[in-house]
């Protein structure tokens, strides 16, 4: 029996994806960009996150022209974004033949008490977490990828450090759990008894888990990477700096040899201007987009 | 427990879910990140993964040359999806980094993009009935002199060997079934 969007398929691409790094692009000169780095996906944006929060407003799905265009540009996956709860930008953007979906907290979200039934779709989806009741909240609702939250758009990766150490910290914890305590761990984390006993069972989340949110350097990649991320997303930190073509090869390049220094101090070499980022503490409470996400 | 080790190419992919494979087997994975660390083994994977990305950085850190006299030397390689793709002599669209040691044509992302990945039963020579995985997947256009292939989908080849070389464009490593691991592993042992 030939069978497409299984969970398998869903979850294998995102496995496919490990030990890569995925880019945010506007357009389909940036798409080329990426992929000639060396990038093993590139998601379609209207705006990078740094421009996203400095515009203000409603931010929405990209305009299905522009992801028309970045598909048709590169042959590597292409993902974009919908809103949380918005699955009809869901549905549109299965119909332009995306590869991934991020129901994305960067964008404004559509509904604030349901995500996204992404068991619909035969499209797979990612989603963001900061921490491990999130994140299998999400993977409840067909999540195929998880992605840890960060702070989108501000070139400071101590809330990526933040989330990434939440979940391996659970992780570490579930796994010490006697079989009778995970019951009360899934009440604690708001999250099915199942998922928790798969993470108590297998020392893992049951899906690839990315670093988002914040990187801007090779150095920032590959801290993530040690810290055990599967792979990296660099949204604003590429195409606001200096020069966007070499910093992407030097994150693609760290984020393949993350654990060995002297290479690292290689690569980090001479790389321009990095983006210029933003101290978590000014940016006002209503302004923080991991806040999004239930 | 057998002496053999067996590398995975460890640049990009789906490195871990073959290692796991390997060692199901009783014989040691090692993940395979720089030229030098090709002496350890017997035989190399590369993985599925993203073609191009895998192959530039094959090129920026000296893998080209290595992996050719590795395999030239006699030492089985097998590629699965991206890892067939680079073991092709050519590919029927575009250009990226190549090691070329199989006489045959890939065409990259043949069944089409991710909404159409799919799984299916196949019937693969020498092992039989096979439940695999294609994700974005290239096929085998053509194939040349010397060139056994094992397996086809809708007459379509997915599998091929020559000698010491095996390509399939589907990921057995995502499945729980070891046999095509077995069948390489067994290639190991008979170079």
């Amino acid at each position: 029996m030939v069978e497409t969007g299984t969970q398998r398929v869903k979850t294998g691409l995102a496995e496919m994806l490990k030990g890569g790094v995925i880019m945010d692009v506007t357009d389909a000169s940036q798409a080329k960009i990426a992929e000639e780095a060396g990038a093993v996906a590139v998601m379609a944006l209207e705006r990078v996150p740094a421009d996203i929060r400095a515009a203000g407003g409603v931010a929405r799905m990209a305009d299905p022209t522009k992801i028309a265009e970045i598909v048709e540009a590169v042959t590597i996956p292409v993902m974009a974004k919908a809103r949380i709860g918005h699955f009809v930008e869901a549905q549109i953007l299965e119909a332009l033949g995306v590869d991934y979906i991020d129901e994305s907290e960067v964008l404004t979200p559509a509904d604030e008490e349901h995500h996204i039934n992404k068991w619909d779709f035969k499209v797979p989806f990612v989603c963001g977490c900061r921490d491990m009741g999130e994140a299998l909240r999400r993977v409840s609702e067909g999540a195929a990828m998880i992605r840890t939250k960060g702070e989108p758009g501000t070139g400071n990766i101590v809330e990526a450090v933040r989330h990434m150490r939440s979940v391996n910290e659970a992780v570490g914890w579930l796994k010490g759990l006697r079989e009778e305590e995970l019951f009360a761990a899934a009440k604690d984390l708001q999250a099915p008894y199942e998922l928790i006993k798969w993470v108590h069972d297998n020392g893992r989340l049951p899906v690839v888990n990315f670093s988002a949110g914040g990187i801007a350097t090779p150095a920032d990649a590959a801290l993530m990477m040690q810290l055990g991320a599967d792979g990296v997303f660099v949204g604003s930190g590429i195409f606001k700096s200096g020069d966007p073509a070499k910093r992407a090869k030097a994150i693609v390049q760290a984020t393949t040899h993350f654990a060995d220094a002297a290479l690292l101090a290689e690569i980090s070499k001479d790389l321009g201007e990095p983006m210029v980022g933003i101290e978590i503490s000014q940016i006002p409470q209503a302004e923080m987009m991991q806040e999004r996400g239930w | 427990m057998n002496n053999i080790k067996i590398g995975v190419l460890a640049l990009q992919g789906a490195v871990r879910e073959h290692i796991q494979h390997i060692e199901a087997l009783g014989v040691t994975g090692i993940a395979v990140k720089r030229p030098r660390e090709l002496d350890e083994i017997a035989g190399l994977i590369i993985p599925g993964g993203e073609s191009t990305a895998i192959g530039k950085l094959m090129v920026e850190y000296d893998f080209i040359d290595a992996v050719r006299a590795f395999g030239e030397a006699g030492k089985p390689v097998y590629g699965t999806c991206a890892g067939m793709i680079l073991l092709a002599q050519r590919i029927s669209e575009g250009g990226q980094p190549l090691l070329g040691l199989m006489d045959i044509e890939a065409r990259r992302n043949a069944f089409g993009r991710q909404r159409e990945s799919f799984e299916a039963d196949l019937d693969i020579e020498g092992i039989g009935l096979f439940r695999a995985v294609f994700i974005r997947a290239p096929w085998i256009e053509a194939t040349g002199e010397g060139v056994q292939t094992l397996a086809e989908f809708d007459n379509i080849k997915v599998m091929a060997r020559q000698n010491q070389y095996l390509a399939s464009a589907f990921h057995p490593e995502l499945t729980g079934d070891v046999r095509i691991h077995k069948y390489f592993l067994d290639m190991i042992e008979e170079a």
